[in-house]
């Protein structure tokens, strides 16, 4: 029981259960899934449909925060991921042919590709720190975004398109297909291979990392691409959700929801361990509690307020003061056992 | 061991080059932002003739007052090796409580120190968050963030109209001199930036706020009271930017909650521009102020050359990159 | 001076727990006005936190403090600063982001009308550094563009200007050259004929019987007893800090002898043969053969290029001079990937920067080398993993042997094996080793000069730098010295002696002087 308790993912799939008590409580039909022309439909189902854009993100986000990086541009580098696909789509002769919709996603993640290589470029060649050398990008990546659109939302009609955010396969919603192949991929990625060590040993520790012969450059720019490509992708399901590219809105703020989605999940800042688990968990919490503001009939625009109080619940149960008051511990020290001076000066 | 202090400090020379290097490295950022701003004027002057005038300079002043406000808040974060994302949405919130208390038939007099209040509060959770719960100020802040967005809301789904005097005071009025005008509104911010200069250099708290940004753990051990001025620091950006809403509110004669939409990317931006360093320790609000007429000056001659105004974020993206690349070239020399 | 009745600080029973570790049992502590009071132990035996609960950094569980006859309870470090008790720091302490003056005077400086008046303070810096000696600093200048001698003497300078009665310095000499340990002293020494009690925590003993008037013993949190230096014998300093007898020592010695005997006639090709290898601001270009199985020391003082010659010849730093050939073939090393590759291992002097990766567990601590080597797309099953790091675990004799546990709860002792561990799995033809035993208890310094012995034995190459030239002698079957950044002498170590390589380091391969009066740096068991 202790041990579970301590477990990390014990607060975050706690607040997650309570947030669907809150929400069946509230209006019964929440859980209730009714089949409908061969397809699921639910309240459940759509939480699930409308996280991919998220998770995508949250994911790539992940592996940066692993590497004590953090990727401010994704929000920016999703509205170019959907700025290029649509206006490709628009100029092309035959906007509902597959092999148009086809080019159009591999030219909007080559883009996304490259910027985020140039993260990854000024991050671990030049030296950057992560905050400032994506914050380039975020300011940049949004006037980029208008200058491909012209300033103006180009809006398309093509039902390949349409199908990535709102077609269905076997009842499922295609989105949730695109999100769950990318955590497995991830996954396999990362903890089949040595990967996930290789990270976040470079996260803890990067000297350390470059003495044992680990190639900590690859690994961050690595990162840094993936995040790239991730966002990409999400602005590919943002702009067939709406089918237009709004380069001013695109991605608002999705770099924080991402980020949120991290620290809920159990994942530091600081870098080092991370938790794919704990990011699914925190992604479907934050979409989630979306879901319940509206159901309770609070206007969608205070969602904020909720996130505010997730935040600062989280944060404060992860808080070592407050573990410790909880815990009456009374030093001000760290609790490590040798070499405490050191211990805490080092952080 | 005839002349021990010799073999530890070097000669007279070497001193003194290590002093001048030292007064040159830390203004090094700042004199890099004036002299893009020289240039800037000199170029815009060239280009389109008739360039800097009285008018274009006041005005620069005058759409930037509620920046130069937030920077001078987000300096003292950032100098503490901090970041306060909050600001923007702190002036959403300021300006909507203020129009909406307004429309209730609330006084001015009330009214005004309510708004600023407001900002206050918030950088006070935030405070208590970094200070206290030693919760990254990325979090922290990002939930006052979202605190005050969200609390925006609450107070109004939708634009609030200010037709207050007391508010429009602090733009509508206009002090002339020939072709030279300043607002209330200016005069307010610039005040905020010298009483900032003169807290950040002449009182202890200043120099902690430095310490701090050098290194927490040793301001600690050096006996300076780390979180009280953690603390303070989150709320004087709080407060900064109930005061920008104020004057924000009044230049835009409403309350909205729109606004602010990614303007503490603008301050942040403004500050990093002005030479102060992310990681804490080392900058000046003079600095933060000069960033931020750069940045007013590019929107300026963005809008004189009549090229699309998302060239903005890209030019701004750009500049930010020079200035980090330079700044990295700056500290690696030092280290060396 | 042992005859002043009226200690300045007096601890009674102090203890301190933290969670599942008691780190200070019931400790009686005393300090004199004027003495130096050094304070001795292996890491562990709780002179951090003897010195936290003094200071007000921990706040201790039980027992009394009286400082100047009153009981005082401190509620932080500032609140003892204010007492009168100022501490000096091994590592970082002061603020290299500002001025000289700021640094001493933070936090008090003199105000006029509510401002700061920088004019008095820096007048009252340079008064506190000139009380120091140090006049010529310049204290305008950030205190980052200072060496870090200059900036332990300025934190030195802040407790003179806070009229510190009491003045803990924790390891203050450790990063210092001799010149520097000198000028040190003479500053220390001026600050107790001022009446200052000074606290002294050092790792030389040398140092400690050349300083301090009065010394304290603890061991694994507890009191041994309170000696003065010239009633104790340095050898029975040593067995009352560990426990442990000096003639498992001379075995070593006589096996490293043993083995240097055996081997004489050299290999045809030697392992590395580096020529005129050398880089900027680290090391002059030096040439060097390491035969296979030969074990090579490095001595010199620190800042002598021991380091920037390790670097250099892993490929740790890219050489800007000169080649290395590895049996036989020319290698370009530029990175410690390429050095591995070659079989050329480096194990860096700073353990907590270049060595553990404290959130990983012991396991991946051990298999992360091995498996940055395979690349990531070949993982080593974690299996695989714990077999590894079993096996080295037992091997170096780590305690307890917990190949899941977080390498960085681990004592610096039991971190240094698992970084050792993390080499060795690549099975390495030359092993470079920088002061592999710093900062380690003397049980895990024999074990690890121990293990060295055992793999030069079994055909290894080792380089092995360490500021403890008896450590060296000891075990080295060839001694290069190194002086100012070059390689000065290379030298077989069969007949060599301390004094020899002191007259070597001091002045370079021909000593014409006699005399070896040089101050430290001759480690734990001197003499």
């Amino acid at each position: 029981m202790k041990r579970l308790l301590r477990h990390r993912l014990f607060w975050p799939i706690v607040a997650l259960v309570l947030l669907i008590a809150l929400n069946t409580a509230s209006r019964p039909s929440f859980l209730s899934i009714t089949i409908n022309d061969g397809a699921l439909y639910g309240s459940l189902v759509d939480i699930l449909r409308n996280s991919a854009q998220l998770m995508l993100v949250a994911v790539g986000m992940m592996l940066v925060i692993a590497t004590r990086g953090i990727d401010l541009s994704v929000g920016a580098v999703l509205a170019v991921s959907g700025a290029v696909t649509l206006t490709w789509i628009a100029g092309s002769s035959s906007p509902g042919s597959i092999e148009t919709v086809a080019t159009a996603i591999a030219l909007g993640l080559g883009v996304t590709l490259i910027l985020g290589l140039w993260n990854g470029f000024l991050v671990s060649v030049v030296g950057i720190q992560p905050i400032i050398a994506t914050l380039v990008l975020m300011f940049a990546g949004r006037g980029v975004a208008m200058l491909i659109t012209q300033g103006q939302i180009t809006t398309i009609t093509s039902a390949p398109y349409t199908f990535i955010a709102s077609g269905h396969l076997l009842g499922l919603p295609f989105a949730l297909y695109i999100s769950v192949l990318v955590v497995l991929v991830v996954s396999l990625l990362v903890r089949r291979t040595a990967l996930g060590m290789l990270i976040e040993s470079v996260g803890i520790n990067p000297e350390a990392s470059r003495l044992a012969g680990v190639r900590s450059r690859g690994i961050i720019w690595g990162v840094y691409a993936v995040s790239g490509l991730l966002a990409g992708g999400a602005g590919i399901l943002y702009s067939s959700n709406i089918m237009a590219a709004d380069a001013n809105n695109a991605g608002l703020n999705i770099e924080l929801d991402a980020i949120l989605a991290v620290v809920i999940g159990g994942t530091s800042l600081m870098g080092g361990k991370f938790s794919i688990s704990g990011t699914v968990i925190g992604v479907l919490i934050l979409q989630t509690l979306t879901s319940t503001i509206t159901f309770l009939g609070i206007p969608p625009a205070v969602t904020p307020v909720f996130k505010a109080v997730v935040v600062i619940v989280v944060c404060l149960l992860q808080s070592r003061r407050v573990r410790e008051l909880i815990l009456r511990r009374r030093k001000v020290s760290r609790p490590s056992p040798v070499e405490p001076l050191e211990a805490v000066m080092s952080r | 061991m005839s002349a021990p202090t010799t073999s530890l400090t070097g000669t007279r020379a070497a001193v003194f080059v290590s002093a001048v290097r030292s007064r040159t490295a830390s203004w090094a950022s700042v004199l890099a932002t004036v002299g893009m701003l020289v240039l800037m004027l000199a170029i815009g002057q060239a280009a389109f003739g008739d360039f800097i005038t009285p008018r274009l300079i006041s005005s620069l002043f005058l759409n930037n007052s509620f920046l130069i406000v937030l920077a001078v808040g987000m300096t003292f974060v950032i100098l503490t090796g901090g970041i306060d994302l909050s600001v923007g949405s702190v002036i959403a919130f300021s300006g909507l409580l203020g129009a909406q208390l307004l429309a209730h038939g609330w006084p001015s007099i009330v009214v005004i120190p309510l708004m600023i209040l407001s900002g206050t509060v918030i950088g006070a959770i935030t405070g208590v968050m970094v200070a206290f719960f030693e919760i990254q100020p990325f979090i922290a802040s990002l939930a006052g963030m979202f605190l005050a967005r969200g609390l925006a809301y609450v107070v109004s789904l939708k634009s609030l109209p200010i037709s207050d005097g007391g508010v429009d005071w602090l733009i509508a009025t206009q002090f002339t001199v020939g072709q030279w005008s300043v607002t209330p509104g200016v005069i307010l911010a610039l005040l905020f930036v010298a009483c900032a200069f003169w807290v950040l250099h002449y009182t202890r708290f200043g120099r902690t706020v430095y310490a701090i940004g050098g290194n927490a753990q040793s301001a600690r051990l050096m006996g300076l009271s780390v979180t009280r001025t953690t603390f303070i620091v989150y709320l004087i950006s709080g407060t900064c930017a109930g005061v920008a809403g104020l004057i924000f509110a009044s230049y835009t004669g409403s309350g909205n909650p729109l606004a602010g939409l990614g303007m503490e990317l603008d301050a942040i931006a403004a500050v990093v521009i002005g030479g102060t360093i992310l990681t804490g320790g080392s900058g000046y609000v003079l600095g933060s102020l000069c960033g931020v007429l750069v940045y007013g000056l590019i929107q300026i001659t963005i809008t004189y050359m009549s090229i699309d105004s998302w060239w903005t974020y890209i030019v701004i993206g750009a500049l930010l990159l020079i200035f980090v690349v330079f700044q990295r070239l700056l500290g690696a020399r030092r280290r060396a | 001076m042992s005859s002043i009745p009226h200690p300045v600080l007096k601890a009674t029973g102090l203890t301190v727990a933290f969670p599942g570790h008691i780190a200070l049992n019931a400790v009686d502590f005393r300090m004199f006005p004027g003495e130096v009071h050094a304070l001795l132990g292996e890491n562990g035996a709780g002179k951090s936190t003897l010195i936290k609960a003094l200071t007000g950094v921990v706040r201790p569980d039980g027992g009394t403090v009286v400082l100047g006859g009153e009981a005082v309870r401190f509620s932080g470090p500032a609140d003892a600063q204010r007492a009168g008790i100022a501490t000096v720091y091994q590592e970082i302490d002061l603020l290299p982001n500002l001025s000289i003056a700021e640094n001493v005077m933070l936090g008090r400086e003199p105000r006029r009308r509510g401002s700061i008046d920088w004019k008095a303070t820096r007048s009252l810096a340079r008064e506190a550094l000139g009380r120091l000696g140090l006049d010529e600093l310049n204290v305008t200048s950030l205190l980052g563009h200072h060496s870090l001698a200059v900036q332990q003497l300025v934190a030195i300078a802040r407790a003179v200007a806070m009229d510190a009665r009491v003045l803990v310095l924790d390891e203050p000499a450790s990063s210092l050259d001799n010149d520097e340990v000198t000028e040190l002293f003479r500053v220390v020494r001026s600050l107790a004929a001022h009446g200052v009690a000074i606290l002294f925590v050092s790792h030389f003993l040398e140092h400690v019987y050349e300083l301090a008037d009065r010394l304290t013993v603890l061991r694994d949190g507890r009191l041994i007893g309170e000696y003065l230096p010239a009633e104790l014998l340095r050898i029975d300093l040593v067995k009352k800090m560990v426990g442990r007898t000096v003639s498992d020592f001379e075995a070593l010695r006589e096996q490293a002898q043993a083995t240097t005997t055996e081997e004489e006639e050299p290999a045809a090709t030697p392992l590395i043969a580096a020529r005129r290898l050398g880089r900027k601001h680290a090391i002059d270009s030096f040439d060097l053969d390491v035969a296979e199985g030969e074990l090579i020391g490095v001595a010199g003082l620190l800042g002598s290029g021991r380091t920037g010659l390790a670097r250099v010849l892993s490929g740790v730093d890219a050489a800007d001079t000169g080649s290395i050939a590895v049996s036989g073939g020319a290698r370009r090393l530029r990175t410690p990937r390429r050095g591995i590759r070659y079989g050329i291992v480096y194990s860096s002097e700073n353990r907590r920067l270049g060595g553990i990766v404290d959130d990983l567990t012991v396991r991946e601590n051990i298999a992360l080398a091995l498996q940055a080597q395979r690349g990531w797309w070949r993982p080593i099953s974690r299996k695989r993993q714990a077999e590894l790091a079993q096996s080295y675990l037992e091997m170096l004799d780590v305690r307890p042997a917990d190949a899941e546990a977080i390498a960085g709860t681990l004592s610096g002792g039991n971190q240094q094996k698992v970084m050792l561990a993390r080499l060795l799995a690549l099975a390495p033809r030359l092993l470079i080793l920088d002061e592999p035993t710093r900062g380690v208890d003397i049980g895990a310094k024999f074990d690890v000069q121990k293990l060295v012995a055992n793999l030069v034995a079994n055909g290894m190459s080792v380089v092995f730098i360490s500021a403890e030239l008896d450590e060296v002698l000891r075990i080295a079957q060839r001694i290069l010295v190194l002086r100012e950044h070059r390689v000065v002498a290379d030298l077989p170590n069969d007949a060599l002696t301390m004094e020899d390589l002191l007259a070597v380091i001091a002045y370079g391969a021909d000593p014409d002087d006699d005399d070896t009066g040089l101050p430290g740096s001759t480690g734990i068991i001197g003499t």
